[in-house]
């Protein structure tokens, strides 16, 4: 009795779940070199589906890429005496160092805020508040700061319509990552969406590392640092003495 | 051309980087300062961050130093017996210093405190520089004949113990005065992330009442080593040494050294002194306005770098 209830429920499950992604990168590894400048990405895909589309609600896909997180403080100035010197601050855990969103339509007319609670989307769902230090209750401006600011340096993105929907089966975006990447592996998160409602997810990573000197300098500076500062001053030295003999010679 | 800095981070124009080397060696050989004060805050200006700014900054002012002292060498403008007089201070100064700038960062406030340090000790020595050297250079105007203006509070110096014969400054002072003075640069120097050469040029001048023509040589003999000790002190505490970042302003800072110690055989020391100290005071208002004004910005985020 149980084996066949299992069955009946194996075989109901594929047809609930009709549409599903088919997904891609244009590379999975991004290599920092001396003269990097950024790196083109192109994530696309298809709809995989096991009867004709439906048409309606509508359907919408959302493309996140995320940097390696790591946990920020956040400051805010006030004055005191004259002078402005931070005062508050908000402790925040899982911050992205690189966070894009690329969306087929408006986010907020795309995505229920239900279910943006519950994949974690947007930006403003993946910053989370640990810690509250002081008297800063209004945190909701600290996490307004976090983004703006991000924005600013170029590191936090949004293009709304920067997915594109081929006949409701192929999708792509583009995106362009900036040169100042921290490295780590950066996720790629694709939503289906139907009226709103997430139906399909799936997940890629993009592996982004220094190679060459930028490798062996990090490598080196963090596990014999020792070695790395005399060779850092012998270097200097060198350069300093090197620069006086060549103007010296010049000179005559 | 764009670069990328591996310990930073960061992607940068090499060119405006050797711009800045060599804007900070010029200054450095010309002056005698190791540039430090202004290497920092402008390679946190093109977004590097902090950390990395303050160490790699060390390291490259240890390159534009060696290159300048090599240059005030040759016309036998370093005092050795001095340098090392006042390296053996500034050595103890740099580790009381750093402890307490591990004390005001567990504190929380240490971005105002060196703020604030950088505006009062470089307003203070920029005002009295240029007030000293102002009426230097409109004394001359009047007179036309020009005295050789040194400290005249010997007295209490020679009667302290311990008196050595700085036979290239010619004085024969107590080992004490040089003693303390390095020991309150390294202090200075630990704190506020710099050689010290600001503080150290018109104490030398001023205080010690050493000659404008061994200072520049001595003052960069001192900043070497205590840069350099900074740069490791750095490198193994925080691995915070760009080597990249250093190699590109060395390059520019090596070049801009021997082309501003040059320039500095060519202007009369009062002039030398005066541009020095509109210079600093330049430095301190900046930092001032940065404090008294509104920022653009209220909110900053600083991230903790995991290991």
């Amino acid at each position: 009795m149980r084996a066949l209830l299992l069955a009946l429920v194996l075989s109901v499950g594929p047809a609930v779940a009709e549409e599903s992604l088919v997904t891609g990168l244009s590379r999975d590894d991004v290599q920092i070199t001396a003269d990097f400048t950024g790196s083109d990405i192109l994530v696309y895909g298809a709809v995989r589906r096991n009867s004709p589309a439906p048409q309606s609600p509508p359907m919408d896909v959302i493309v996140t890429l995320e940097g390696p997180s790591s946990p920020v403080t956040v400051r805010r100035k006030e004055r005191i005496f004259g002078i402005w010197i931070n005062r508050s601050a908000v402790d925040l855990a899982d911050v992205p160092s690189y966070f894009a969103i690329a969306s087929s339509g408006a986010l907020d007319q795309i995505l229920l805020p239900e279910d943006d609670l519950k994949h974690q989307i947007s930006l403003a769902r993946r910053l989370s508040v640990t810690k509250i230090t002081a008297n800063s209750m209004d945190f909701s401006n600290f996490l307004r700061a976090t983004q703006r600011i991000g924005s600013d340096k170029g590191n936090y993105v949004s293009q709304q319509n920067g997915v594109k929907l081929a006949e409701d089966t192929l999708f792509r975006a583009d995106f362009a990552l900036p040169a100042n990447l921290t490295e780590g592996d950066f996720s790629v998160r694709m939503f289906l969406l139907r009226g709103g409602r997430v139906i399909d997810v799936k997940a890629q990573t993009i592996d982004v590392r220094k190679t060459g000197i930028e490798r062996q300098l990090t490598n080196m500076a963090h596990r014999q640092p020792l070695l790395y500062g005399i060779l850092s001053l012998l270097l200097a030295a060198v350069a300093g003495w090197g620069a006086s003999e060549i103007f010296r010679i010049w000179r005559r | 051309m764009q670069i990328y800095l591996p310990i930073a981070e960061v992607s940068v124009n090499l060119f405006l980087l050797l711009g800045l080397g060599g804007l900070v060696g010029f200054l450095s050989g010309m002056f005698g300062v190791g540039g430090g004060f202004l290497i920092t805050p402008l390679l946190m200006f093109i977004g590097v961050p902090p950390g990395v700014a303050v160490a790699t900054g060390a390291n490259q002012v240890v390159a534009s130093s060696i290159s300048g002292v090599l240059a005030q060498l040759r016309r036998k403008g370093v005092d050795f017996v001095m340098g090392t007089v006042l390296l053996i201070g500034g050595l103890t100064g740099s580790f009381i210093g750093v402890q307490i700038f591990a004390y005001m960062t567990a504190l929380g406030q240490v971005d105002v405190f060196v703020q604030l340090s950088y505006v009062f000790f470089l307003g203070f020595i920029g005002a009295t520089m240029f007030w000293e050297s102002a009426r230097a250079i409109w004394r001359n105007q009047r007179q036309g004949a020009q005295q050789i203006r040194r400290t005249q509070g010997h007295s209490w110096m020679h009667s302290l113990p311990f008196k050595v014969k700085f036979r290239k400054s010619g004085l024969f002072i107590s080992i004490l005065p040089p003693l303390a003075l390095g020991a309150a640069v390294g202090i200075l120097s630990a704190i506020m992330g710099v050689g010290g050469g600001f503080i150290l040029v018109p104490a030398m001048i001023y205080l010690l009442g050493m000659p404008t023509k061994v200072v520049v040589g001595t003052s960069l003999f001192q900043i070497i080593f205590v840069t350099g000790f900074t740069t490791i002190m750095h490198a193994v505490n925080s691995q915070t040494v760009d080597m990249m970042l250093a190699f590109v302003l060395i390059v520019g800072g090596v070049i801009g050294a021997q082309i501003g110690s040059r320039m500095s055989t060519r202007l009369k020391p009062e002039q030398l002194r005066i541009l020095l100290a509109l210079l600093v005071l330049a430095v301190s208002i900046k930092i001032a306005l940065d404090l008294l004004l509104m920022p653009t910005e209220l909110y900053s985020v600083t991230r903790l770098v995991l290991p």
